[in-house]
């Protein structure tokens, strides 16, 4: 039977632990609001641009730019990982990993945040750059990790960009999720069925329009788009654009889900904490009552023995 | 048939609703949508975006963005898009002076070309705050 002091200590080390929990729930529950308005404000600007590359996809007979699709070169497929600089915060990181683990082998990878990168050195991944941003998430910084994905992607050192992330469903629910980001031509692929008839139909009814009733792509031509001031500009900006954008937001919707997902563990451990300490008290106080029972027989025995 | 015009900025959705006509700063001049238009995409440029209801006239300052124009539909987006009454003509003289003075140092031409345009939206914000419409 532990004596009333060990409980005493154990108690008094369990309340500690507790406050510190508590205090990084408080920390965590205001960063997370923050976090979780920036990625929500985010949203609909990051589905308009898709919406909006999807539709260039869908009425543009071909699309030259070299983001748009690969260049036919040997499959060199790499995943862009965005995870957390810290622990302590429930099985985010070991969800994503999961998900990274079912990757083939020779997937190159590029990291955003401390714990991917040890977690790739541990597995032996083929790790390509690392980067660390700061707490606070800067447009411009996160460009510099688009650039540099575009710029290998453009050189061929790469041919297919996906990134793993967290996304944000709500406080207790994050996702871990794979989007494909490049080429471009990729995120249109429910559209591409429909595209290769526009593309091989397309390019002589194009010129003499209106394409006869009834054939598939007639909505293609009819929504078929004027770009000003020409395709090209448009497309050299809203491409690179949307690259970044989409990061800067991915990343955003991985920070949110970072603070919920501390938050509910931080939640969750101050909670057992304080389940624990009941219990340690309650036990305190049955062998403090056991041990002046004990007392108490002694004394009674005693002096009966001395009457 | 009225048009259904959506402003997107990275921030927060600035305007939806249904207008009668809109009229949009692209790189190229001013362009006036009224509903059944050709669909477009077009680059955007730093300037007044015009709101048309019937008689009432609203006007946004926007940054450099995109839009896309369809018949009954046109989806603008934005780094900002500021109504008059939004727009603190003190920061933004003091965003405008800051950012010549960072043009005067040494800085690669991306940087300069992203000072310029960062002034651009500025004096286009304040122009819109200065100037007097005339109901």
């Amino acid at each position: 039977m532990p004596s009333t002091r060990d409980i005493r200590r154990r108690i008094k080390s369990v309340k500690s632990t507790s406050l510190i929990t508590k205090a990084m729930q408080m920390v965590a529950a205001s960063k997370m609001s923050k976090a979780q308005e920036q990625a929500m404000q985010g949203r609909p600007f990051a589905l308009q641009l898709e919406k909006m590359l999807k539709d260039i996809g869908a009425n543009a007979l071909e699309v030259e730019h070299p983001l748009w699709k690969n260049k036919g070169l040997n499959d060199r497929p790499c995943v862009l990982l965005i995870s957390t600089d810290k622990g302590l915060c429930g099985g985010l990181n070991a969800n994503l990993f999961r998900e990274v683990n079912a990757l083939p082998k020779e997937t190159a990878f590029v990291t955003i945040g401390r714990r991917g990168k040890q977690f790739l050195a541990r597995s032996k991944r083929n790790l390509l750059a690392d980067f660390e941003l700061g707490e606070k998430v800067m447009f411009t910084e996160v460009k510099k990790v688009s650039e540099y994905l575009t710029d290998l992607f453009l050189k061929g050192e790469i041919t297919s960009l996906n990134v793993v992330y967290s996304q944000f469903v709500n406080t207790l629910v994050q996702k871990p999720s794979s989007e494909p980001l490049l080429p471009l031509a990729d995120l249109s692929i429910t559209d591409a069925g429909l595209l290769g008839v526009a593309n091989s139909k397309n390019k002589e009814a194009a010129e003499e329009a209106p394409a006869p009733a009834g054939d598939v792509a007639i909505s293609n031509i009819d929504a078929g788009f004027i770009y000003e001031p020409s395709e090209e500009a448009v497309e050299s900006k809203l491409f690179p654009t949307y690259v970044n954008f989409q990061v800067y937001h991915m990343l955003l919707e991985a920070r949110a889900s970072e603070h919920s997902a501390r938050m509910v563990a931080m939640k969750n451990a101050t909670d057992n904490a304080k389940q624990l300490i009941k219990d340690l008290t309650l036990e305190y106080n049955k062998v403090r009552q056991s041990s002046i029972t004990n007392e108490i027989l002694e004394i009674a025995a005693a002096q009966m023995a001395s009457n | 048939m009225k048009l259904q015009l959506e402003i997107v900025t990275p921030e927060k959705k600035a305007f939806s609703g249904e207008v009668d006509s809109v009229v949009v700063p692209t790189v190229e001049g001013d362009l006036g949508i009224l509903p059944g238009h050709t669909p477009v995409m077009t680059l955007l440029q730093p300037g007044h975006l015009q709101v048309i209801n019937g008689e009432k006239k609203d006007y946004l300052a926007i940054g450099s963005g995109f839009a896309e124009i369809a018949a009954h539909k046109v989806v603008v987006l934005t780094d900002a898009a500021l109504s008059e009454d939004q727009i603190d003509e003190v920061s933004v003289e003091a965003a405008i002076e800051r950012a010549q003075k960072a043009l005067q140092e040494k800085v690669s031409p991306e940087e300069e070309a992203a000072l310029k345009a960062g002034i651009q939206k500025s004096l286009a914000q304040l122009h819109l705050k200065r100037r007097k419409h005339q109901p």
